[in-house]
């Protein structure tokens, strides 16, 4: 059996799922934060996957996307963290259900 | 390429994701997330981008993964598990799952087998970098001072 482009899709495409699993069925902010890494990740090895099967590889397109969104994905998760770490410190609770000060 | 490798790391990864995402305990759960980027990494290794890779074993495990647990350690309270389990989140991943493997499916362009590559130096990826990319260079290091800043400021006491 070739690897085709189909499986790399295939495997991102439930890594993404399970990322979005993760997001929206959990109530406790980590786990949110998690899910969205996740996804963030499903998507790195999409571009990846793609610039390897692409008839023009020595543009290192796919890689330089997926080098910047590691960047940025570090950058996104250590808000966020810093983000519930404070919203820790103020309501003692990490249960995003009971953050609801703002709901009309 | 080889596709024994491609399964073994393919089940690995997928099978820490979904521990990830299910398991009751957040320790256990941050664990297996580092594991998964394990085998997201080896995924980049067997696709030919090795920079890649282990630049996300350094930033993703080496950081994002610590900087979880660290996080997980601080936020803690008596009972450390996850309360409440929202079903309608697993309706919706499935339904999005089921969508897109119906549009790939349909795409004839994507079946196509691995084109042979000249290997991709990190002499390369340098020239590409300071050519092309300059600019999202320079811009990914700025954002970079902000959310530092921006994270320290978050997690500063305030005085009085």
């Amino acid at each position: 059996m070739t690897l085709t482009l189909q499986l790399f899709l295939i495997v991102s495409t439930a890594l993404f799922c399970i990322g979005l699993l993760a997001a929206l069925s959990r109530r406790h902010a980590i786990f949110i934060l998690i899910g969205i890494e996740m996804m963030l990740a499903a998507a790195n090895l999409n571009f990846i996957a793609f610039w390897r099967f692409s008839l023009d590889p020595h543009q290192p397109t796919g890689v330089m996307i997926a080098i910047f969104s590691i960047a940025i994905a570090a950058a996104e998760a250590a808000v966020g963290l810093a983000l519930v770490i404070s919203v820790y410190r103020h309501y003692r609770t990490t249960n995003v259900d009971e953050l609801d000060q703002l709901k009309g | 390429m080889n596709t024994a490798a491609f399964i073994v790391i393919a089940i690995l990864t997928l099978a820490a994701a979904l521990a990830a995402a299910t398991l009751q305990k957040l320790m256990h759960a941050a664990l297996s997330f580092a594991v998964t980027f394990v085998g997201i990494a080896a995924f980049f290794f067997l696709l030919g981008a090795e920079f890649v890779g282990l630049v996300q074993v350094f930033v993703y495990i080496g950081a994002v993964a610590v900087l979880i647990v660290f996080t997980i350690l601080l936020t803690r309270r008596d009972v450390e598990k996850d309360r409440g389990f929202n079903w309608s989140g697993v309706v919706i991943a499935i339904a999005v799952f089921g969508g897109l493997i119906c549009a790939i499916f349909k795409t004839q362009s994507v079946s196509v087998a691995a084109p042979a590559i000249p290997a991709l130096t990190v002499k390369r990826i340098g020239e590409v970098l300071m050519t092309n990319y300059v600019w999202p260079l320079q811009c990914v290091g700025l954002l970079l001072t902000a959310a530092l800043i921006g994270a320290l400021i978050l997690v500063m006491e305030e005085k009085g």
